[in-house]
């Protein structure tokens, strides 16, 4: 797995749990205490088990653990700038989410984000499918409840256990008024 | 092939000329704009476009300039450079097509290379670009290369850090801070080339009396502590380049660099001795050692070898020893070291390969 997911899984249990808890996840798994280098590739393996310990430490489902983790990604600054990239309302961000692990693959060539799938169900229905891996079902979830609040549209997430799938419906594209997203850095406000 | 049928004008209604070029300039025969689309009105700092001359408001840069609009014209279907005339000044890259029948041409408009400047200066947002204008993409790229730049940038300070740490830590002492064996393998040998160019130096050899005693009755902490503390003794009085290093249990040799008159050399020591002599404090008790020195110098060699003055300078150190300890013997390699057993001699010349310096009873130094 990459280090940039790793190293974000990182800094989501420190930042959320608390350093200790990191520590001792890291002890637990083998890790130096400094963690992961993001700019280094690790073993698949190695991933699962950081999330499994961290679970079993924290005496919470691993599934809410991921969903918590997509909520905390998706509220890095930098992360929701690029995630905003993707569309001008939170419609146009779903559809967006097809071309994700190719964006990804524009700025790392070597991040290989799962490949995942909008289809759309009926108007305002949607359902996410992400392939291969365990887990980035519950991380979209979380990713796609923070970006509804992000756009400030009104949504139903429902993580679908086990199936790695999301179900979406959109009630009201415009519920509230947005976190504001200025293409360009640097321009004030 | 057959003839494809020609479909004639196609005839766009306004609106969606502006959503499929929000940079658009419809000109009129004589070079006015008729239209424009509206992320060009933001561009020019949203001045009213329709009604004003072209290239009144716009300077053709590339590939060649034009002032009129026939010299315009015959830049048709190539890629032209552009300046808007008035603040923001701003380069763009454009596009002219020729309309039917000679009036007038379509103009295409893009920010070009600039597009994140301008997207910051006018708070362009995803409506402002078409769909299919990569721009936003280009702004995406942008950002997330300097992203991922920063983290290359900050994992090589980390690794470069974490490499002098290593080298660090592969040629010091971790009790003392001193250089360790390796590093001083490497330091003598860099002192035989220098002196070879003519900067001559001395080895001292400083071997520890009483530190057992130290180490058995009050324990490894305590010699620990001592061990330290010598080290801030000779330090002190050795220069800053001069290399200090621990090479043994209770072993210390010094390169000292440009030192070589043997009462001055005999100071020096005498001087570590004194001050490793002083009582060392541990945990309240007062702790006593002294040490023996050995020294051999470079320029009473005609070629000196690291090998020879090392063992020369161990020489020096056990005549220091066996002749009553707590003190300074600066050797001369003109024959074989000498053993270390025997008598104290009456004077330094009795045993071949000792010089004797200054005052009776030979080349050895005491306290001072």
């Amino acid at each position: 797995m990459h280090g940039l997911i790793n190293r974000s899984i990182q800094c989501f249990l420190g930042d959320t749990y608390g350093v200790a808890l990191w520590s001792r996840v890291a002890v637990a798994a083998g890790l130096p205490p400094e963690g992961f280098e993001t700019m280094l590739t690790y073993e698949e393996a190695v991933t699962d088990r950081v999330l499994d310990l961290a679970a079993e430490d924290l005496a919470k489902p691993r599934e809410a653990l991921l969903e918590d983790l997509g909520i905390y990604l998706a509220s890095l600054e930098p992360l929701r700038r690029l995630l905003r990239f993707g569309g001008v309302d939170y419609a146009d961000f779903l559809h967006s989410l097809d071309e994700l692990a190719e964006r990804a693959h524009l700025a790392v060539p070597e991040l290989d984000l799962p490949e995942v799938r909008l289809i759309p169900l009926g108007p305002d229905r949607y359902r996410l499918i992400c392939a291969r891996r365990r887990g980035y079902g519950a991380v979209f979830a979380g990713i796609l409840r923070a970006m509804a609040d992000d756009y400030g549209a009104l949504a139903l997430i429902d993580a679908e256990e086990g199936a790695e799938a999301v179900g979406i419906e959109l009630l009201q594209a415009r519920f509230a008024e947005g976190r504001r997203f200025d293409l360009a850095v640097g321009r004030g406000g | 092939m057959a003839s494809r049928p020609s479909t004639g004008p196609v005839p766009i209604p306004e609106p969606g000329l502006a959503r499929l070029m929000p940079m658009y300039a419809l000109l009129s025969g004589g070079g006015d704009i008729l239209a424009a689309g509206p992320t060009l009105g933001r561009i020019c700092g949203g001045l009213d476009l329709p009604g004003r001359r072209f290239l009144d408001l716009f300077e053709v840069l590339r590939p060649r300039p034009a002032a009129t609009m026939t010299e315009l014209l015959e830049l048709a279907a190539r890629k032209i450079v552009l300046r808007f005339r008035a603040q923001p000044a701003r380069q763009l890259r454009g596009h002219l097509v020729p309309l039917a029948g000679g009036q007038g041409a379509l103009v295409n408009l893009s920010l070009g290379i600039s597009a994140a400047e301008a997207v910051r200066d006018h708070g362009l947002s995803h409506a402002d670009f078409a769909p299919t204008d990569l721009t936003v993409e280009l702004l995406y790229l942008t950002e997330v290369k300097s992203a991922v730049m920063g983290e290359l940038r900050s994992l090589n300070h980390r690794l470069q850090s974490a490499r002098r740490r290593a080298e660090a830590q592969a040629l010091t002492d971790p009790l003392t801070g001193l250089a360790n064996r390796r590093a001083f393998d490497a330091a003598l040998e860099r002192a035989v080339a220098g002196s070879e160019r003519g900067v001559p130096f001395s080895l001292l050899h400083l071997d520890l009396d009483r530190f057992k005693q130290v180490n058995d009755t009050l324990g490894h902490a305590a010699g620990d502590h001592v061990l330290a503390e010598v080290a801030r003794v000779l330090r002190g009085q050795v220069r800053q380049n001069d290399t200090v290093a621990r090479i043994g249990g209770d072993e210390f040799m010094a390169i000292l660099t440009g030192a070589t008159d043997a009462s001055v050399l005999g100071r020096i020591g005498g001087r570590i001795i004194a001050g490793i002599e002083q009582p060392i404090e541990f945990e309240g008790t007062s702790c006593r050692i002294s040490g023996s020195i050995g020294v051999s110098r470079s320029v009473v060699y005609a070629r000196p070898a690291p090998k020879a003055m090392i063992e020369d300078a161990d020489a020096a150190l056990y005549r220091s020893k066996s002749s009553g300890r707590a003190r300074v013997t600066i050797d001369r390699p003109d024959g074989v070291a000498a053993p270390p057993e025997g008598p104290r001699p009456a004077d330094g010349r009795s045993q071949p390969g000792f010089l004797v310096v200054g005052a009776p009873p030979s080349n050895q130094f005491g306290r001072e």
